[in-house]
């Protein structure tokens, strides 16, 4: 039928705008194929483990994390740490000292319970949402629809944003720009923090600039996401459930109308 | 309680004659689940149990997240962030919550557009209409102030935005707005406020559901036909009607699990598809978003709004744009005093079926431009789009009536129903390759 074709082929352009609501970088974004990508993907705890050294050795000096809660790195779905090396990773960290007798101000070394801190020294951005707060991704043709299987794009702007430094810096009102090709507008106060062998991986995989930006990229998706893949295998549980119940439903639906439709080809008396 | 002539309730036992003499409540639920409904509804009747199913997830979902939820904007923020990661199944409260609303709002505008084309809205049901234009209104201010409590970006500016219109009135607009806001900006008298009517809201919309409901088990369910439902007696009633339950409760709840299916992918695999990423940034009063949009559902309303970028006579371009966006819902209020036609039915009115079928284009139309920025052609088509959508409840509905000659309507329901039957079995033989098949024999 025209008219039906018609309307259904508007509704598929209006889902145009989902490109306009998802507009959150601007510059390049390169994709990346993450294991927790797709209906069933989940996190590379490995990966996780070298993310979280490269935040911990690099980006915290400036940038803070702060709804994560330091016990979050070993519970199930996340880099899987140990109890004791959770504890030992908080205790390099400072929490508010609220003991009795404790002063206002006064610090103590964290324990696994605490966050880790928000990190306001140079007006650098909290990561703990950043993996959610950018979308890299809007295809295909601007309707979004790709993040079922690609995730919204938030990792890969992370990763292109500390891969596409171009090497350019200008100084602008008493700060130093950096070029960089994902950044919106092309110009990112950020120093490239990456170098080959900045860090030492435990794992021994080669810590390239472009293995860092991924494996820090993945920890900050687990970072913002860390029930990702408890909502994936509750998902697809669901998924087969309904599917199941809607199959069953549907024989229970054609079985009870199929009196009233036979009558209704009868011939009327 | 219904005007179609049906069985009477019959208390059977002691206990139940003995309740039923003192609250005849087990009459009002066995009128409610048995009325005669139409035997002929199509797909498209969902949509009622689906909103109902919505509100209660929405009502259910919503008093679970205030348990953990802070309305200050220092805490409301982090507190929705604790709901994701500190409390039991948080996460999945929230995405529901959050995705349920975006469910609401799809149905809905089945729903609208269903009551629309089969002329639902007109005599006898203008009652059940304006009721239900009233829970469409009281959803959208429930989903735009619910928008506001996470107290992320797009939060904070959206509620800038959108009540900064209330200034567009005459005389009293500035203090208005200062009145709503409990202060001189979106703070947090406006987020508390916001709270409180967030969580009162729903029960008024459940209150006008149960209106709304009142209202069409009176004069029946509207049909694919719009031909009335014989009420000459209860024999005839029904050759036209099956009880509701069982066929339509099995029906509509085999609908709600494939729908369930499509929301199952939404809310576990791509949970903030329909969200805007910058609702992950904390609300910050000193930076505005490059780009401000609402959510996707009331696009086609802030297309409206922009769509007045001139002065008409003493109304300026802003009070325009308000008047315009709020004119939008009052006309289709109107649409039952609008429509001249006498019959009730898209199906058989073949000029309205084309007007229809780009009023709905247009509502789309209308949705893209709404999320594009206010740039280039965008205003153009936007002006376009809210001249048609006007143009189509005033001017289409009521000429309409009088120029287009109707198609020959089926005497009955039962009728169309045959009909219907004897189609779908001759589709049926024709597939099997039974030549001639035309109707197959029934076993009586």
């Amino acid at each position: 039928m025209r008219i039906r074709t018609m309307i259904l082929g508007a509704a598929a352009a209006a889902l145009l705008p989902v490109a306009g609501f998802a507009a959150g970088g601007g510059g390049h974004v390169t994709d990346v194929p993450f294991s927790f990508e797709g209906p069933l993907g989940g996190f590379d705890e490995a990966q996780l483990q070298r993310g979280f050294q490269v935040y911990n050795e690099v980006c915290s000096a400036c940038h803070g994390l702060r709804y994560v809660s330091f016990r979050a790195l070993g519970e199930p779905g996340g880099p899987g740490y140990d109890a004791e090396q959770v504890k030992a990773f908080a205790s390099l960290y400072e929490a508010a000292d609220t003991s009795d007798g404790a002063l206002p101000g006064d610090m103590r070394p964290a324990i696994a319970s605490d966050r880790f801190p928000a990190n306001e020294a140079v007006g650098a951005p909290d990561l703990s949402l950043m993996a959610k707060a950018r979308a890299g991704f809007h295809g295909p043709m601007g309707t979004g629809l790709s993040q079922l299987f690609n995730g919204i794009g938030g990792p890969e702007y992370i990763y292109s944003l500390l891969t596409h430094y171009t090497g350019e810096e200008k100084e602008q009102a008493g700060t130093i720009l950096y070029g960089n090709e994902t950044m919106a507008g092309g110009w990112i106060s950020m120093t490239p923090p990456l170098s080959d062998d900045l860090v030492e991986y435990a794992d021994g995989t080669p810590a390239t600039t472009d293995q860092m930006a991924k494996d820090v990229a993945a920890f900050l998706m687990w970072a913002a996401e860390p029930k990702l893949e408890a909502r994936k295998s509750a998902g697809a549980r669901n998924f087969v459930f309904l599917a199941l119940l809607a199959v069953l439903l549907y024989l229970t639906n054609k079985k009870l109308w199929a009196g009233v439709k036979k009558k209704g080809i009868t011939p009327a008396e | 309680m219904s005007g179609i002539p049906h069985e009477p309730y019959e208390p059977k036992t002691g206990f139940t004659r003995w309740v039923h003499s003192r609250l005849p409540i087990g009459g009002l639920i066995y009128d409610t689940l048995t009325i005669p409904t139409p035997k002929n509804l199509n797909w498209m009747w969902i949509w009622g149990i689906i909103l109902t199913v919505c509100l209660a997830l929405q009502i259910i979902t919503g008093i679970a997240l205030v348990m953990h939820y802070t309305p200050h904007t220092s805490m409301a923020f982090a507190s929705v962030e604790h709901i994701m990661r500190d409390v039991n199944g948080g996460w999945l409260i929230r995405y529901l919550h959050m995705n349920g609303a975006s469910l609401f709002f799809i149905a809905v505008y089945f729903h609208i557009f269903r009551g629309l084309f089969y002329g639902s809205y007109k005599a006898p049901r203008e009652i059940t209409w304006i009721i239900g234009i009233l829970i469409y209104v009281a959803m959208m201010a429930t989903a735009f102030m619910g928008y506001v409590l996470p107290w992320g970006q797009m939060s904070f500016w959206g509620a800038t935005v959108i009540t900064n219109l209330f200034s567009a009135i005459p005389l009293v607009g500035e203090s208005l707005v200062i009145w709503l806001w409990g202060g001189f900006s979106v703070d947090n008298p406006t987020l508390t406020r916001f709270f409180s009517l967030h969580y009162l809201l729903p029960f008024v919309i459940a209150g006008l559901v149960i209106v709304h409901i009142w209202a069409f088990h009176s004069t029946g369910n509207n049909n694919p036909t719009g031909v009335e439902v014989r009420r000459g007696s209860i024999e005839e009633a029904k050759k036209d009607t099956v009880p509701f339950y069982p066929y339509y409760v099995i029906k509509d709840i085999f609908a709600l699990a494939v729908i369930l299916l499509v929301f199952t992918v939404l809310v576990f695999f791509m949970p903030n598809y329909l969200g805007h990423p910058d609702n992950y940034i904390e609300a910050n009063p000193l930076a505005t978003p490059a780009h401000i949009v609402p959510e996707w559902y009331f696009l086609p309303f802030y297309a409206i709004l922009r769509a007045i970028t001139f002065d008409i006579l003493f109304i300026d371009a802003k009070l325009g744009g308000v008047l315009a966006m709020f004119g939008a819902i009052v006309v289709m209020a109107l649409a039952p005093w609008l429509d001249t036609s006498r019959v009730r039915s898209g199906r058989y009115r073949p000029m309205f079926k084309i007007w229809f079928a780009i009023f709905v284009v247009n509502f789309f139309v209308l949705m893209w431009a709404g999320g594009m920025p206010a740039e280039g052609l965008v205003p153009t088509i936007s002006l376009i789009g809210t001249i048609y959508w006007f143009g189509f409840f005033l001017v289409i509905l009521p000429v309409l009536g009088v120029i287009e000659t109707p198609l020959p309507q089926p005497k009955t329901i039962e009728e169309d129903f045959d009909r219907m039957m004897a189609e779908k079995a001759a589709r049926e033989a024709a597939v099997r390759g039974e030549s001639g098949g035309a109707v197959a024999t029934p076993a009586e």
